[in-house]
């Protein structure tokens, strides 16, 4: 019940976060989510996509230092207080995050969750009946 | 003034006969009491006979912070342990640093060479220096430290760091003279401005620099920005340390403490002396030296002598300004980084590539050693402070190593230029020629 998220290493430099989406453009690769760490020289690009295998080959190929991670993602109702109730669950539980990021659209939203323990957190989240994505939901 | 008279305004003839005999003296002690001399000479089947004056000195052989290395830590002293008095040791590279011992009269001599280096300065009795360089295995602090009490004047032994604290006790403590590296010195002025106290509450009016080359627009600089009157002082730990040339009033070169040190300059391809006038590698021979003598030290420092008489009266050798090393060897903020040390640590780190740039930099007059490095496949993390932990790691280790902080950038792998051939691995941007 997780994601593989792909994450590209990117140094500070003007053009270079233009550089992952024309690759993974050029190879049909599709975003669904989209999130920017930044540090003082470097960013990590995190990004859930329609075909990891793919896209860890040709990033690699052109040079970019990349890493795959197992996340969590659930939807939830995009209303006041529907996140808040999870995150609830999630803290009561004692799971840690270590960062999410979330979109929504219309009557729903998107949230992903990179717990430091993702088995756990996935436990979690189904014993409260939360409604866990996987790739056949996004892509 | 001239402190020693007879020995700084010596004729050039007696000079020469001088240091013959000194040298003779040196070679026979060296054959019987340094195993690695000897071997060395009877390789190259040259007996202490061989040597009957100075110019005979081209027959012997040549020694390396290799040599010394090699013999870490004592191999190379020529009196047992019982008659050093005192060790200092150079920064040095992975693993051992090069170590030096002192006898007593060694450091009789040491303190004597540099109160001639502060009385060239204009310096007497009734000033008072702020030593600002390092106290410790560095020779820098200590060797002065002694000099200015030879001279009879008033040492603070001040030390490195602490900027603050330097500021308020040379306004408290009123230093008519400061000992440190230019580039501490440009950044003390510019810290001393800051502080908004008036120029003449600081009775700073000397200042003696070295450690580290620099350059004619440093010396301005400091000069306009300290309100002192900037000299060089010109050593290294393997020969004495500071004090083994000096500049004097005119600032047209290092006077180099002829009667103890004979330098020559050679062919850093040929190893052949070169005449004087000619830029090349300067050697020194510690002629009177006992705890570690060196027959033709190769300082690897690149720079010109002449013999041409100075205004100032003085009859010594003086050379030029460094200007470049025969290695790859960086002086950073006054310590010895070799590219060598940096490419070591990272190679025993598997979270990075053997691919590494270093960028030396002054930023505001501090000398900045930034460390770019690729991270390996495989250590790349979706987390920021997981990458922020390798730069750590990195970092610490290389301070252990070095002595010194470097900023770590990490780069994206094939990001760091590849050379066929030599590796370009030093960019200095300093410009200090």
């Amino acid at each position: 019940m997780t994601i593989r998220q792909l994450s590209v290493f990117i140094e500070n430099k003007t053009g270079r976060i233009n550089d992952v989406t024309r690759i993974l453009a050029a190879n049909g690769v599709n975003m669904t989510a989209f999130s920017l760490a930044e540090s003082s020289d470097f960013g990590i690009l995190r990004m859930i996509i329609s075909d990891v295998d793919l896209a860890v080959r040709v990033l690699k190929d052109a040079h970019f230092g990349v890493s795959v991670t197992d996340v969590v993602c659930f939807a939830c109702d995009n209303t006041p207080g529907s996140l808040s109730k999870i995150l609830e669950y999630l803290a009561k539980e004692d799971v840690f995050i270590e960062y999410m990021y979330a979109f929504s659209q219309g009557e729903s939203a998107n949230v992903v969750i990179r717990p430091t323990d993702v088995n756990r957190c996935v436990e979690i989240l189904k014993k409260y009946d939360c409604n866990l994505l996987t790739d056949s939901h996004l892509h | 003034m001239i402190w020693n008279k007879p020995k700084e305004c010596m004729s050039r003839e007696d000079m020469k006969r001088l240091q013959g005999e000194r040298l003779k003296k040196l070679v026979e002690r060296v054959y019987h009491s340094t195993p690695f001399y000897r071997q060395k000479m009877q390789e190259m089947d040259v007996t202490p006979g061989d040597i009957q004056s100075i110019d005979d000195i081209v027959k012997l052989p040549f020694t390396t912070k290799q040599d010394l290395r090699d013999n870490y830590p004592y191999g190379l002293f020529a009196v047992p342990m019982s008659e050093i008095v005192r060790l200092h040791a150079s920064s040095g590279t992975t693993g051992s640093p090069t170590v030096v011992g002192y006898t007593r009269r060694d450091l009789s001599i040491w303190s004597e060479m540099i109160a001639r280096c502060l009385s060239a300065y204009g310096a007497d009795c009734h000033d008072i220096f702020s030593v600002a360089y390092g106290y410790g295995l560095f020779t820098g602090g200590l060797g002065m430290h002694y000099g200015v009490e030879h001279l009879g004047a008033t040492v603070i032994p001040m030390s490195s760091g602490n900027t603050a604290k330097q500021i308020q006790l040379m306004h408290d403590f009123g230093p008519t003279a400061i000992a440190c590296t230019p580039s501490y010195a440009l950044y003390l002025a510019e810290a001393m401005a800051k502080t908004g106290i008036p120029r003449e509450e600081f009775k700073l009016r000397i200042g003696i620099f070295g450690a580290e080359p620099w350059t004619e627009n440093m010396r301005k600089e400091i000069e306009t920005k300290m309100g002192v009157d900037a000299y060089n002082i010109y050593g290294l730990s393997e020969v004495m340390g500071p004090g083994v040339s000096h500049e004097c009033e005119c600032k047209d070169g290092s006077h180099i403490i002829e009667d103890h040190f004979y330098p020559e300059i050679i062919s850093p391809d040929t190893f052949e002396q070169l005449p004087y006038g000619e830029q090349g590698e300067l050697v020194f021979t510690t002629l009177t030296k006992e705890g570690l003598p060196l027959l033709r030290y190769r300082t690897k420092d690149l720079c010109t002598l002449t013999d041409e008489p100075c205004k100032c009266g003085r009859t010594n050798v003086r050379m030029s300004r460094i200007v470049g090393r025969s290695d790859d060897m960086l002086i950073i903020r006054g310590v010895n980084v070799f590219p060598s040390q940096i490419e070591s640590v990272i190679l025993e780190m598997e979270e990075f590539e053997p691919h590494y740039m270093l960028v030396v930099d002054r930023v505001n007059n501090l000398d900045i050693l930034e460390v770019q490095v690729e991270v390996r496949d495989g250590y790349f993390s979706d987390e920021i402070s997981k990458m922020l932990a390798l730069k750590k790691k990195l970092s610490q280790r290389l301070q252990s190593v070095l002595g010194i902080s470097a900023d770590i950038k990490l780069a994206e792998p094939f990001s760091i230029k590849r050379s066929e051939g030599k590796a370009q691995r030093v960019i200095d941007k300093r410009n200090l020629n």
